[in-house]
């Protein structure tokens, strides 16, 4: 009887529910804002907003196992004399080492490298690890340039100028002092222990103008062999990548609002930045204008989860997608298998994004030295060569069923929009209508 | 040793760049004068031996970026970011710098004989930089280690954010930024002083009439007390 009256009578405020008291709570016992690792955990138009016609009386599909559906894609056509050439079209989003211990970056390159893909250095520089285990490496250039010099440059197959990342457009980097060990700190000329803040702004150019010169200089120290990708966070994506155009990108990489983080402020995390699903129409309505569609290639990030999320951000026009959470995740990374240690964190598998705080039971988030020893490097990098297969396989599934011998041959022209808000940003129909709510 | 000369109406930046590098990891100790710059960016950039490479004239952007071990001597002005995460050998510029000059370098000696602009050094990662006339503001923003000589005066917001990176100032500073302090001086930083004096050919500076400028090191970790530094 008692409880039926509580269930009538304690209604929870859609301005205040539990989690927002919960979160006022925690700023008035500690007086910091949170910080997190993930991504973005609000609901958002996604991917899943859209879904594919597949082939009907007008569409002649293709025979699944039997006809060919390729997958290759090379980046960096525009200036470098050594494009770089990948077996499918999903690459290892850049991930610090410090952020991740040693042996995640090396299963990130084993599982990489088994499938013909590549990965990305981060914030920290490039651990020989790294480039020992990874067949195609994309160095980082950040604002913080630790660890950055000339001859891990050469060492690169491409280079990425991270102008800003999905997680926190017009944020710096974060890692707290309990991350920074003797190897990190020494990588970063640092202090051990201290919190390590990187810059939101690049040293040495501001603008657009400036950073065409920078790649001029870049270019220049490694005699125009490599690509040279532009990453940016998702916000004003259509200028973004028409500035991005202009000064001389070979990729561009373009970052939604889901994409992971090491370490940033929860606020930044959910309220900074656009939804992948605009981004990727915006950033291809840029090169279309400007006739470079194809011709500077665009990878697009942030919250890809599956097969599908590849093929409609093929559809709408990219030429590759990056993962990094989806990454973490296939290495182990939130595994019911260490339940148990998740508790004592006073969390749960599923949930764990205190990726700050060194104390990953997985060891992959982690700087401890007994912590990383418990994660295989093998082990993982074949779960993440699994995981590669599986997303390539769900997307070559989705291309035949739309007729295509290629996946860059699959289209927006494939796609409709379960909701009025998908439809708006995607650009494409509303299922069962000819509307695109802004167009005429 | 004969001197390769190298006009830059006549031969690309391109062309010369790809030239010394062919001499990257070597010990060869080639001179080489590059008459013409004109302005031009990305010049002698990436370098990887002990050259020594003269540059009559102007540069823009990034002139003698990551160098290692050369020497690279700007006859003129430079335009920002010169001698860009440096490595290790010399760079000089006989006139002033543009702003960021010595960005994010790791080591080897930067001498500005003239004025450098703004973010004079910064992000530094162990490179020495004696400036012999000012520098502007934000110098040494986040500068991580190594040493900054200001022989003139430092603009506003010196060492904003300091780590390690110690800054020796002879004139007025205008102001100091977040946790920058001034530090005492004592015989072992006028000796380091003196040295750099002595390597960067200053002889009308006394080590006795600068001041010493550290981090208070109260932003190394986050604390809620430091709220008005944030």
């Amino acid at each position: 009887m008692f409880e039926k009256t509580i269930e009538k009578w304690l209604r929870e405020s859609a301005t205040f529910p539990l989690p927002v008291i919960a979160d006022i709570q925690r700023a008035a016992r500690t007086g910091i804002y949170d910080i997190r690792g993930f991504g973005a955990k609000r609901h958002m138009p996604t991917f899943d907003d859209l879904v594919f016609l597949g082939a009907s009386m007008s569409r002649y599909p293709l025979e699944g196992y039997r006809e060919r559906c390729d997958t290759s894609v090379t980046l960096g056509t525009r200036y470098a004399k050594k494009p770089i050439e990948l077996k499918i079209p999903i690459t290892i989003a850049g991930m610090s080492f410090g952020a991740l211990s040693a042996p995640a970056k090396e299963a990130l390159g084993r599982g990489a490298s088994e499938v013909g893909t590549s990965t990305t250095t981060g914030d920290g520089g490039m651990t020989p690890e790294e480039r020992g285990h990874s067949d195609k490496l994309v160095y980082q250039i950040l604002p913080s340039r630790y660890g950055m010099n000339p001859d891990d440059l050469r060492k690169a197959d491409a280079i990425e100028v991270v102008v800003g990342q999905g997680a926190k457009p017009g944020g710096g980097g974060m890692l707290l002092g309990q991350k920074i060990s003797k190897r990190v700190a020494e990588m970063r000329d640092l202090p051990e222990g201290i919190d390590q803040r990187s810059a939101c702004r690049h040293p040495d150019w501001t603008g657009p103008d400036d950073l065409a010169i920078k790649i001029q200089e870049l270019r220049e120290i490694t005699d125009w062999e490599k690509p040279v990708y532009i990453k940016v966070g998702a916000t004003r994506t259509y200028y973004d990548t028409m500035l991005a155009v202009k000064a001389g990108a070979d990729v561009i990489v373009v970052d939604g609002m889901q994409g992971g983080t090491a370490a940033t402020q929860e606020v930044f995390i959910e309220h900074v930045g656009i939804p992948t699903l605009p981004a990727v129409r915006l950033a291809v309505q840029a090169l279309k204008e400007m006739d470079m569609h194809r011709k500077v290639q665009l990878i697009v990030s942030g919250g890809i989860r599956s097969g599908a999320d590849v093929a409609k951000a093929l559809a709408l026009g990219a030429d590759a997608v990056s993962i990094g959470v989806a990454a973490l995740i296939a290495l182990g990374d939130n595994s019911p298998e260490y339940e148990e240690e998740y508790r004592k964190l006073g969390t749960s598998a599923g949930y764990y994004d205190d990726y700050q705080d060194g104390k990953d039971p997985a060891g992959i988030s982690t700087q401890s030295d007994e912590l990383a020893a418990k994660f295989d490097p093998i082990k993982g990098g074949r779960r993440l060569a699994n995981y590669l297969r599986v997303l390539t396989l769900e997307t070559q599934t989705l291309a035949r069923a739309c007729g295509k011998s290629h996946v860059h041959n699959l289209e927006p022209e494939d796609l409709v929009a379960l909701t009025i808000e998908a439809s708006a940003m995607a650009k494409v129909p509303l299922a069962g209508t000819d509307w695109i709510p802004g167009n005429n | 040793m004969a001197t390769h000369n190298i006009d830059l109406e006549k031969t690309s930046v391109r062309d010369i760049n790809q030239a010394l590098h062919e001499l990257n990891g070597t010990e060869d100790r080639s001179e080489w004068r590059i008459t013409n710059s004109k302005g031009r960016h990305a010049i002698a950039v990436g370098i990887d031996a002990p050259l020594s490479v003269n540059i009559e004239g102007h540069v823009g952007y990034y002139c003698a970026g990551m160098n290692k071990h050369a020497t690279v001597t700007v006859n003129g002005n430079c335009g920002p970011g010169v001698a860009e995460n440096m490595m290790s050998g010399m760079v000089r510029v006989t006139g002033s710098a543009s702003q960021y000059a010595g960005a994010t370098a790791h080591g080897g000696l930067l001498i500005i004989e003239g004025d450098a602009s703004s973010r004079c050094g910064i992000s530094m990662k162990g490179v020495d930089i004696v400036v012999n006339g000012s520098v502007g503001h934000m110098s040494a923003f986040m500068a991580q280690s190594g040493r900054l000589v200001i022989c003139g005066d430092a603009g506003d917001a010196l060492g904003d954010s300091l780590y390690e990176a110690r800054i020796y100032v002879r004139g007025k500073v205008v102001g100091l930024g977040a946790d920058c302090i001034e530090k005492p001086i004592e015989d072992k930083h006028r000796a380091e002083l003196k040295q750099l004096l002595d390597k960067a050919g200053i002889t009308d500076c006394d080590a006795a009439e600068f001041r010493r400028y550290g981090s208070a090191r109260k932003l190394y970790n986050f604390n809620i007390d430091n709220m008005d530094a944030y």
